[in-house]
C-alpha cells in the first residue's frame, strides 16, 4: 500500500528535554489517524512536526512519498486546522480562505472555483462576506476547516481542532469532519485527548505517552486488546476494573477467588504464563440478573454506591478487596447494600503482568 | 440593589468612605479645578486671580503673542515627529525582540532603562552629547572630518530637533514595551497558520499581525500623544526654550506666565488652549474605544 | 510499544541546517546591537565624564574612558555643587526627594489600593461615574490644574511646604494606581470574597485579611511605578515647593544650568547620574515588574 505520511526515527528535543523518541509511523493514503493521549504526551507536538512548524531533532518526515524533512510549512501538501481557529481576524472568510492562494500567486478564476467548492462543500456559502467576529463558534471551525480545504492538498492536519466547544457542538462537529473525510477520502491526522472523538473518527488510534506511540491500531483493538496497563486505563469511560492475583495452572487467583482462564487468547507465547498478573475487566462486560448463569466465572458481592446516568446505572462494590464497577442498564432498579451476582468471561478480560505491565 | 431598603445613603457605607478620597479628588481637583481654570481664562487675573471679565481678551493676545506661536509649531513639529518615529522604531523593535532572540532580556532592558529617567537627567545628558565643544561633533571632528557640524542645540532653525532625539531617545522603550506586549498577546496559532499559508513573514506582519493589534496601537497613541501635549521638564533642562525663544513649547508658556510674568489670565487661556487639543484626541478615543464596546461584545 | 527498525535513512534528515551568520541573523543582531548602543552610550558618556578632571575634558573626547579617574566631582556634586548663592550640592535636594517620596508613595498606594477595592467588590451606585472622571482626569494636561491646586493647598496652609507636595502627589497618582488595583482586585477570583463575607467578615477585614496578603506583586508594582514617577517629577517641584524644600531634580536642574561661574560638566555629570541613580536601581533590580507595570498600566488602561 502506498503511504501517504511516513514518520521515519523522529526525534524532538528542546534543550535536554526529549519530547519524541525514535518514533515511527505510517499513514496510508486516505486514512483517518488519530493521535490521543493526555496532555503533554506530544502528540500536538508530532502534529506540528508533520506540519513543519517544529524543527525535528533527528529522523525524516515523508509525505505522499517526498521527504519533507527540511521543507516549509506551505510546500509539504498540508492543510492545517487549529484549536483557536486561527483566523485572521481583519478579513473576510472569503479573505481568509484566498491569503494564502492569492499570494501563491494562483490565477483569480483559480482561486474563485476553489473557494466556490470549498464553501458548498462546508456551506458557508452565506459566509463569505462576513468576519470571524461575526460567526458563532462552529462557523469559524467550519472556515477553519475551508482554510485548509482551498489548499487542495492530500493531508488534513487537525490540532484538537473541537476543543474550544461546547458538548452538543462538539458532537455535531464531530459527525461533519466524518463525513467530509468520507466524501473528500483525504488523509487526515488528528490530535484529540477526547477518546470519544479518537473511537468515533479514526480509522486508526495511536495512543501517545511520553514522546512514545504506545499502541498504534483500530479503535476495536485499543479497546478490545490493549496492549499494556496504561492503555487499557487511559481507554473507556468508566475505566477498566483491575484485580491483582497470580497465575497458576491456567487460574488466576485472587485470595480465595480463582477465576478459569478458557477461553483467555495469550499473546506472544500462547501459553498461559505464570506468577504475578493483573485481571482487567470493563464494566460493561460485566453481567448480572440471569445472564450470571451463562459465565464461566461468577461472584456475589454487595452493592456500595450507585450512580444512575440515565442511558446506564454503575454499580459500586469489591471483589477481593479491590475497587470494582459494574455498569448495568439504566432502567435496573437495585439499591446500597443490595446483594448482587456477577459473572464474567476472561475471554473479555485482559491480563498484564503485573511488573513490565504489558498484555500476556 | 434593593431600592425598599430603607437606609440607602448608608448601604455599603464604608465602600464610600473609602471612595471619598476618589470623589474628592475626581470632582474638586479635576473637574472642579479645570472649570475653575476655564472660567478664569475669560479674566484679567495678572498676579492674583479675580473675576474681572475681559472676554477672549486673553485669547486674542495669545495667538498674537510669537512667543506662544513658535511653541505651538514646536509642539507641532516635536509632536509629530515624535508619534511618527516612536511608533515605527517602537514596533520594528518590539518585532525584532519577537523573533525569539537570544538576550532578549538585555536588550530589552538597554531600550528601556531611558524611561526610567527623569526628564531633567535625559534634558542634561543630551545637552552634554550634543555640546558642540565637547559632544559628538568634536568626537566626529577628532576622527578627522573637520567640517563636520552637528550643533542642534546652538542653532535656532533646528533645536528642536536637537530636543526630539532626546525625547525619542527616552520614549521609545515604553512603545517598544507596549508593542511586544501587544505582539506576544497574539495566538501562536495565527502565525503557524500564516506559515502553512506560505505568508512570508513582513507579509503577515502588515496584513495580519498589525490589524489585529488595533486596540494596543490606539491605547499607545493616546499615551504618547497626551505625553507629547504635557512636554516640559526635557525643554527647561535641555534648552531652556533657547535659543533665544526657538524651542518653548505651551506647557512652559503656560508656567512663565503663571510664575514669572505675574500674568495668571496669559496662563490660564494658554493651559485651556492645551486641555482642547487634549479633548480633541481623547474624547474621540473615547467614544470609539468605550461607547462602540456595546455593539461589538 | 511500536518500535520498528527501517533501514538507514537517506537524503534530509534531523534539524534544518542554519547557517549562524544567515543574513538574517546578521540584519537582525546588527540592528538590535546598534540601536542598543545607541541606547546604552549616553549613560556610559555621562559615567566616564563624571570620572574625569576637567582639563581632560577639554582635550579628550566624551566617548573614551577616563585616564585618570578622579571622585572629586562626585563628592563636589553631592555636597558643594552651587545653585546661585548657596553651594550644598546636591545632599539637601537628595534628603527632600526621600521625605517627599516615602509619605506620598505610602498615602497613595493605600487610598488607591482601598479605593480600587471598592471599585471592583464593593461597588456602589455612581462609583462607575467617578472612576470614569477620574481616569479622564488623568489625560487633563497637569497645566490647567496647576493653579487651583496652589490657591487650594494656600487655603489649607501646605503651600510651599513638603506636606503640600505628598498631596499633589497623591492625588495625581490615583487615576493609574486606582485602574491598576480595581483591574487587579477583578481578576482574582470572586469566589474567594464572597466565602470571606459568608464568613462574616466586613469590607475592611477582608481588605486586610483577604484581599491585601493576596495582592503583593502588584503592591510592589505599584511601589515601583510610583517612586520613579514621583522621584522623577520637575513640575509639581517646582510649582508646588519653596527653594529649601526643592527635590533633587530641581535642584540638579538649578545646579547645572546656573549661569554663573565657569561650567564644570564632570560635576554636572556627576549630578546627574546622582539623580537617575534611585529610579534606574529600581529599574534594574526589579526588571520584569517594572515592564509589567507600565504595560498593565497602559495597555489595559
Amino acid at each position: 500500500m502506498q503511504n501517504s505520511v511516513e514518520i521515519k526515527n523522529l526525534d524532538l528535543q528542546f534543550g535536554a528535554v526529549k519530547v519524541l523518541q525514535n518514533l515511527n509511523l505510517e499513514i496510508g493514503k486516505g486514512e483517518f489517524l488519530v493521535l490521543l493521549g493526555s496532555s503533554g504526551c506530544g502528540k500536538s507536538t508530532l502534529l506540528n512536526c508533520i506540519a513543519g512548524l517544529l524543527d525535528v531533532s533527528g529522523g525524516q518526515i515523508h509525505i505522499n512519498d517526498r521527504n519533507v524533512t527540511w521543507a516549509e510549512p506551505s510546500d509539504r501538501g498540508i492543510g492545517m486546522v487549529f484549536q483557536s481557529y486561527a483566523l485572521y481576524p481583519q478579513m473576510t472568510v472569503e479573505g481568509n480562505l484566498s491569503f494564502g492562494l492569492k499570494n501563491a500567486k494562483l490565477p483569480k478564476p483559480e482561486i474563485a472555483k476553489r473557494i466556490k467548492h470549498a464553501s458548498e462543500v462546508l456551506q458557508i456559502e452565506p459566509l463569505l462576506k462576513r468576519k470571524p467576529a461575526a460567526l458563532s463558534g462552529g462557523q469559524r471551525q467550519r472556515v477553519a476547516i475551508g482554510r485548509a480545504l482551498v489548499r487542495d492538498v492530500d493531508v488534513f492536519l487537525f490540532d484538537e481542532p473541537l476543543s474550544n466547544l461546547d458538548a452538543k457542538l462538539r458532537a455535531d462537529l464531530r459527525v461533519e469532519i466524518k463525513r467530509l473525510h468520507h466524501k473528500l477520502q483525504n488523509t487526515m491526522i488528528y490530535v484529540t485527548h477526547d477518546q470519544i472523538e479518537a473511537m468515533t473518527l479514526a480509522d486508526r488510534i495511536a495512543i501517545m505517552r511520553g514522546g512514545q506511540i504506545m499502541q498504534l491500531g483500530s479503535p476495536d483493538e485499543i479497546y478490545g486488546q490493549p496492549i499494556n496497563k496504561y492503555v487499557a486505563d487511559f481507554i473507556g469511560s468508566p475505566s477498566m476494573n483491575f484485580l491483582e492475583g497470580n497465575i497458576k495452572n491456567g487460574t488466576f487467583e485472587m485470595g480465595e477467588l480463582s477465576i478459569p482462564l478458557d477461553g483467555y487468547e495469550f499473546g506472544d507465547t500462547g501459553a498461559a504464563t505464570e506468577g504475578a498478573a493483573t485481571m482487567g475487566i470493563r464494566p460493561e462486560h460485566v453481567v448480572t440478573g440471569e445472564l450470571v448463569e451463562s459465565t464461566p466465572f461468577q461472584v456475589d458481592v454487595e452493592v456500595n454506591l450507585i450512580e444512575p446516568t440515565g442511558s446506564d446505572t454503575l454499580v459500586d462494590c469489591e471483589v477481593a478487596g479491590h475497587h470494582f464497577r459494574v455498569r448495568m442498564d439504566g432502567q435496573s432498579r437495585v439499591s446500597v447494600g443490595e446483594k448482587l451476582r456477577l459473572g464474567f468471561a476472561p475471554a473479555r478480560a485482559s491480563l498484564f503482568d503485573a511488573k513490565t505491565e504489558l498484555r500476556l | 440593589m434593593s431600592s425598599t431598603r430603607p437606609n440607602q445613603l448608608f448601604r455599603n457605607i464604608s465602600s464610600k468612605i473609602a471612595a471619598i478620597p476618589m470623589i474628592v479628588t475626581a470632582l474638586f481637583v479635576f473637574v472642579g479645578g479645570t472649570i475653575w481654570t476655564v472660567v478664569y481664562s475669560f479674566t484679567n487675573s495678572g498676579l492674583l486671580p479675580r473675576l474681572q471679565w475681559v472676554g477672549l481678551d486673553q485669547y486674542e493676545r495669545l495667538w498674537a503673542t510669537r512667543k506662544w506661536l513658535i511653541s505651538i509649531e514646536n509642539l507641532a513639529i516635536y509632536g509629530l515627529c515624535m508619534l511618527v518615529l516612536v511608533f515605527v522604531i517602537g514596533f520594528i523593535l518590539a518585532a525584532l525582540i519577537d523573533q525569539k532572540i537570544r538576550f532578549e532580556d538585555t536588550i530589552r532592558t538597554v531600550i528601556l532603562y531611558p524611561y526610567a529617567l527623569s526628564f531633567v537627567v535625559t534634558g542634561l545628558v543630551w545637552q552634554w552629547m550634543l555640546n558642540p565643544e565637547f559632544g559628538v561633533q568634536k568626537v566626529v571632528r577628532g576622527w578627522g572630518w573637520e567640517s563636520f557640524t552637528f550643533d542642534p542645540l546652538y542653532s535656532a532653525d533646528i533645536a528642536i530637533y536637537g530636543v526630539l532625539i532626546a525625547g525619542i531617545w527616552q520614549g521609545s522603550g515604553l512603545v517598544m514595551v507596549l508593542m511586544l506586549a501587544g505582539l506576544r498577546g497574539i495566538d501562536q496559532d495565527v502565525w503557524k497558520a500564516s506559515r502553512v499559508d506560505g505568508i512570508p513573514t513582513w507579509k503577515a506582519y502588515i496584513f495580519v499581525i498589525i490589524p489585529m493589534m488595533r486596540p494596543v496601537f490606539v491605547t499607545t497613541l493616546v499615551i504618547v500623544v497626551t505625553g507629547i501635549v504635557k512636554i516640559y521638564d526635557l525643554i527647561v533642562a535641555q534648552t531652556g526654550g533657547g535659543p533665544g525663544i526657538s524651542t518653548e513649547v505651551p506647557a512652559k508658556y503656560v508656567y512663565d506666565m503663571m510664575f514669572q510674568a505675574n500674568n495668571l489670565g496669559q496662563g490660564f487661556a494658554a493651559s485651556t488652549m492645551m486641555l482642547v487639543t487634549v479633548a480633541l484626541i481623547v474624547i474621540p478615543w473615547a467614544i470609539l474605544e468605550f461607547g462602540g464596546s456595546k455593539h461589538r461584545d | 510499544m511500536i518500535d520498528t527498525t527501517s533501514a538507514p535513512l537517506t537524503g534530509p534528515q534531523g534539524p534544518k541546517p542554519r547557517k549562524p551568520f544567515s543574513r538574517r541573523n546578521i540584519f537582525l543582531y546588527g540592528t538590535l546591537i546598534t540601536i542598543a548602543l545607541f541606547y546604552a552610550l549616553p549613560l556610559y558618556v555621562m559615567f566616564v565624564t563624571s570620572l574625569k578632571g576637567m582639563p581632560e575634558i577639554r582635550l579628550g573626547n566624551v566617548f573614551s574612558p577616563p585616564l585618570e579617574v578622579t571622585f572629586q566631582p562626585w563628592v563636589k556634586a553631592w555636597s558643594e555643587a552651587c545653585t546661585g548663592l548657596t553651594c550644598n550640592g546636591l545632599s539637601t535636594g537628595f534628603w527632600n526627594s526621600v521625605q517627599i517620596t516615602i509619605p506620598s508613595v505610602i498615602l497613595s498606594i493605600i487610598i488607591a489600593s482601598v479605593n480600587g477595592y471598592a471599585l471592583s467588590n464593593w461597588k456602589f451606585k455612581g462609583a462607575d461615574a467617578f472612576f470614569t472622571i477620574l481616569i479622564f482626569g488623568a489625560f487633563i494636561p497637569y497645566q490647567v490644574m496647576l493653579y487651583p491646586i496652589v490657591i487650594m493647598l494656600r487655603e489649607v496652609g501646605l503651600y510651599g511646604s513638603l506636606g503640600g507636595l505628598v498631596l499633589v502627589h497623591t492625588v495625581f497618582g490615583m487615576p493609574i494606581l486606582t485602574l491598576l488595583f480595581r483591574n487587579y482586585f477583578t481578576s482574582l477570583p470572586e469566589e474567594l470574597f464572597k466565602a470571606a463575607r459568608v464568613d462574616g467578615a466586613g469590607f475592611w477585614a477582608i481588605y486586610a485579611k483577604v484581599m491585601v496578603p493576596m495582592s503583593l506583586p502588584i503592591f510592589t508594582v505599584a511601589v515601583i511605578l510610583q517612586v520613579t514617577g514621583i522621584w522623577n517629577d520637575f513640575l509639581f517641584g517646582v510649582v508646588y515647593t519653596s527653594p529649601d524644600n526643592y527635590p533633587m531634580t530641581v535642584s540638579l536642574n538649578n545646579i547645572v544650568n546656573s549661569t554663573q561661574g565657569v561650567k564644570e560638566y564632570n560635576v554636572n555629570m556627576a549630578a546627574t547620574i546622582l539623580t537617575g541613580l534611585v529610579p534606574l536601581s529600581i529599574y534594574f533590580v526589579s526588571g520584569r515588574l517594572f515592564v509589567r507595570g507600565i504595560a498593565a498600566g497602559a495597555v489595559k488602561g
